[in-house]
């Protein structure tokens, strides 16, 4: 599995993109199952699809914790689990969000503004000081903003978690089953 | 207001939709006890054709519909109210979820407007079920029943069987609803994600019959899945052309008769030294619905060293989650092991020619011979052995007798020493292992086939869980047999303090005479008989087998120092067996 890992070696955090029919209590069977046969989540992110009845989960797993294929197919036994497919990330488009709320007394804010620049992210909200900055892109795009706004020190902040969808100059690789577990 | 009263045909209470699309079902038999908030449903009932049978707590419910689901394949069907009834119900879904039983459990719940209030009885019942249940779920709208029932038996029965709990609050039994029934087809459109492959592939099932032709050492590891795949005759035909000998698990007992000459008995822990080591020998484990437990393999990086494996398994998680097959099958054990059949012969037909297995079955036959199972006779004056009682159960039993067991020594022992050869005729609990199990799953399996004799094989451990019961099949008259093989001890607890901690013995005695087994079976309406010496088995069996307008309770004061072996002790590879200390000797026969 290593040799063919697309995130490079030593990277152990593969995405899922899991289509589940949007109902109460969906996520908790997700979460559960994860928990009960100690599988790893890095990050989580759902969220209606553009049809009301399904909703997406992007699911960042650790495979050190599990083999990715048992996750897969322990997940495909879900009822609610409508589809999975595990998304490559040379063939997906990937995003997250961050937003960081960073000290920045009255003569460091113009660094800090200059970076939010640089990194095209946003102002959200300014006080006395502190600043509130936002910032999308890929992950690795916000863990090189996040340090570099380390220095000036990051009083909070919070990343939703990846979510993806495939590339369309080619078509998405269903690396999944079509067919449902029982 | 029973269905005649309502007002419109098609209008229907959600008690009454419930207790009709139960009926729709095909239910002819549910267990359970009432309580608040299922009390609804408990109405209707009265004009029900399905009986229901009042239990004296509610795991013996949920025991019992496995116990039927076990013998007749059909779903056993639990109803019970919500909290710790609920709570209850537990222990006996994990237990069906682990040996794969299906089950449809409906559970009480706080009205909705009291959901997350801690109202009386309230539990988070699908929460705390998630994880032992194939599938739940809580229903909001009395709208929603039948597709929710039809469901849930769908579920419960298609793909790898298991446990569907329907937790009911008490505002949805008692409104309104328009009664419809789904089709078929409108039950699989409204589950988009529950699509169970059942066909196998026709390459790897080629594959399959090819790579069985050229093994020299083949075995068929025979799990609990060709049971509830129905396949037992299809698993004949295929050791019967090929010649491959059988081992059947502790779940499987049954699917292969044990008196064919190919039958090598269960293998694992305390499986026979033969079927144990053909395990390790084998150059090709055809595996057939079975989940390489570790039970079974032992240590997993020292089982089957030099084996191929073939895993035909209708739950593709089970493909790899253990040992990584050489050829994976995913499909029903029945149609997979057919087509299997016909590849075999299409290729042989074509003019193959399979690998000569004799030399491989001659020395499979030379292990039966040196190592059937053993125990140290009764000695005159001497403590009664619990494995001749089981003999003398077994040789007076009339054909098809059906055998329900708990969990521990006296489980061992009875899927050793009982003969079983025919699928469907052992009951027990092998995934979970839970003590207590037998009494209910005897009455559950008995109300089921009330035509056969059921004998309840069980431990003075596990009959103090769940003997209350006795009374539940007392009332009524689902005449089982018991007998207890009272060893005074948690027998397989003390075997472990005596092998691995130095007979160090801690809390593991049970005073042989309290409770007094006998005249507890007689309180609770049940007749009682006490064995103390080898000249009163007999005669107490007879006595036990004559009897069928109540449950009898045989009372056999047992040899507390007597172990089961062979034991393969955990954590350690199945080389390394612990032979009946009698074989020891002739243990360099075992290569």
């Amino acid at each position: 599995m290593k040799s063919d890992n697309p995130y490079g070696t030593g990277v152990t955090h593969h995405m899922l993109s899991v289509l589940v029919k949007n109902r109460p209590g969906v996520l908790a069977r997700v979460t559960s199952l994860f928990a009960r046969r100690g599988y790893n989540i890095f990050s989580l992110a759902v969220a209606p699809t553009e049809e009301d009845d399904y909703s997406r989960i992007s699911i960042v797993v650790d495979v050190e914790s599990a083999p990715l294929e048992q996750m897969v197919k322990q997940l495909f036994k879900l009822v609610d689990v409508v589809r999975i497919s595990e998304l490559d990330p040379r063939k997906s488009v990937e995003r997250e969000l961050m937003v960081a709320t960073v000290k920045s007394a009255a003569e460091e804010r113009g660094q800090i503004v200059e970076l939010v620049n640089i990194f095209e992210g946003k102002i959200l909200s300014v006080g006395p000081d502190a600043l509130t900055v936002s910032l999308d892109g890929s992950p690795e795009k916000l863990d090189d903003f996040s340090e570099l706004l380390r220095q000036y020190g990051i009083i909070e902040s919070q990343r939703t978690g990846r979510v993806a969808l495939p590339k369309l100059d080619r078509i998405a690789r269903k690396s999944a089953p079509k067919g449902k577990a029982s | 207001m029973s269905h005649r009263d309502a007002k419109h045909n098609d209008e229907l209470t959600g008690a009454q939709a419930l207790i009709k699309s139960l009926e729709m079902s095909s239910v002819d038999v549910m267990f359970g006890l009432p309580g608040g908030c299922i009390l609804p449903a408990y109405d209707p009932l009265i004009e029900s054709t399905i009986r229901h049978i009042l239990v004296r707590h509610e795991q013996g419910a949920g025991h019992m519909a496995e116990g039927y689901a076990h013998v007749t394949g059909r779903p056993g069907v639990a109803m019970v109210t919500s909290g710790p009834a609920a709570t209850n119900m537990v222990t006996p879904l994990c237990d069906a979820y682990m040996d794969s039983i299906p089950m449809v459990c409906i559970t009480g719940q706080v009205p909705t407007s009291a959901i997350g209030t801690d109202a009386f009885q309230e539990c988070d019942t699908v929460g705390i079920t998630r994880s032992v249940t194939k599938h739940n779920e809580l229903i909001m709208s009395a709208d929603d029943l039948p597709m929710a029932i039809a469901q849930a038996f769908h579920i419960a029965t298609t793909g790898r069987p298991g446990p569907v709990l329907i937790d009911v609050p008490k505002d949805v039994l008692q409104s309104k609803m328009k009664w419809y029934w789904p089709t078929a087809d409108e039950i699989e459109d409204s589950l988009p994600g529950y699509k169970p492959t059942t066909k196998g592939h026709a390459r790897m099932i080629k594959e399959a019959a090819q790579l069985i032709l050229r093994s020299e050492k083949p075995l068929l590891y025979v799990g609990g899945g060709v049971l509830k795949a129905r396949a037992a005759e299809a698993l004949r035909e295929l050791a019967e052309l090929t010649q491959i000998p059988v081992v059947t698990t502790l779940m499987a007992r049954g699917a292969f008769p044990d008196d064919h000459p190919l039958a090598l008995g269960m293998p694992g822990m305390h499986g026979t030294a033969t079927a144990v080591t053909a395990m390790q020998k084998s150059d090709l484990l055809i595996a057939l619905g079975a989940r390489f437990d570790d039970r079974v393999t032992g240590r997993v990086n020292a089982f089957a060293p030099d084996a191929k494996i073939i895993h035909v398994d209708v739950d593709p998680a089970e493909q790899g989650k253990v040992r990584k097959p050489d050829v994976p099958i995913v499909g029903d054990c029945r149609l997979v092991i057919e087509e299997m059949v016909k590849a075999i012969k299409d290729l042989l037909a074509s003019g193959a020619l399979q690998a000569d297995v004799g030399p491989w079955r001659s020395r499979v036959s030379g292990w039966k011979e040196q190592f059937p199972l053993a125990y140290d006779k009764n000695e005159p004056g001497g403590a009664l052995k619990p494995q001749f009682c089981l003999e003398k159960i077994r040789d007076a039993a009339p054909d098809g007798t059906i055998l329900v067991s708990g969990v521990g020594q006296h489980q061992m022992w009875a899927s050793q020493y009982w003969q079983f050869n025919e699928p469907y005729t052992w009951v027990n609990s092998g995934g979970l292992g839970t003590m207590g199990f037998s009494v209910p799953a005897a009455i559950g399996a008995k109300v089921g086939r009330p035509d056969k004799t059921v004998w309840a094989i069980d431990g003075d451990g596990c009959f103090q869980m769940t003997a209350q019961e006795l009374v539940t099949a007392s009332i009524e008259r689902i005449p089982i047999k018991v007998g207890i093989l009272n060893n005074s001890n948690l027998g397989m607890v003390r075997q472990w303090q005596e092998m691995f901690y130095d007979k160090r013995y801690s809390e593991v005695y049970f005073p042989k005479d309290i409770p007094n087994f006998a005249k507890w079976a007689e309180a609770m309406g049940c007749v009682g008989i006490r064995v103390d010496d080898e000249s009163e088995v007999e005669s107490a069996i007879d006595k036990a087998n004559s009897i069928n307008d109540r449950p009898v309770v045989v009372d056999f004061c047992v040899d507390s120092d007597e172990k089961v072996f062979p034991m393969v002790a955990v954590g350690q590879s199945n080389d390394d067996i612990i032979l009946q200390p009698s074989q020891n000797a002739r243990r360099e026969f075992l290569r």
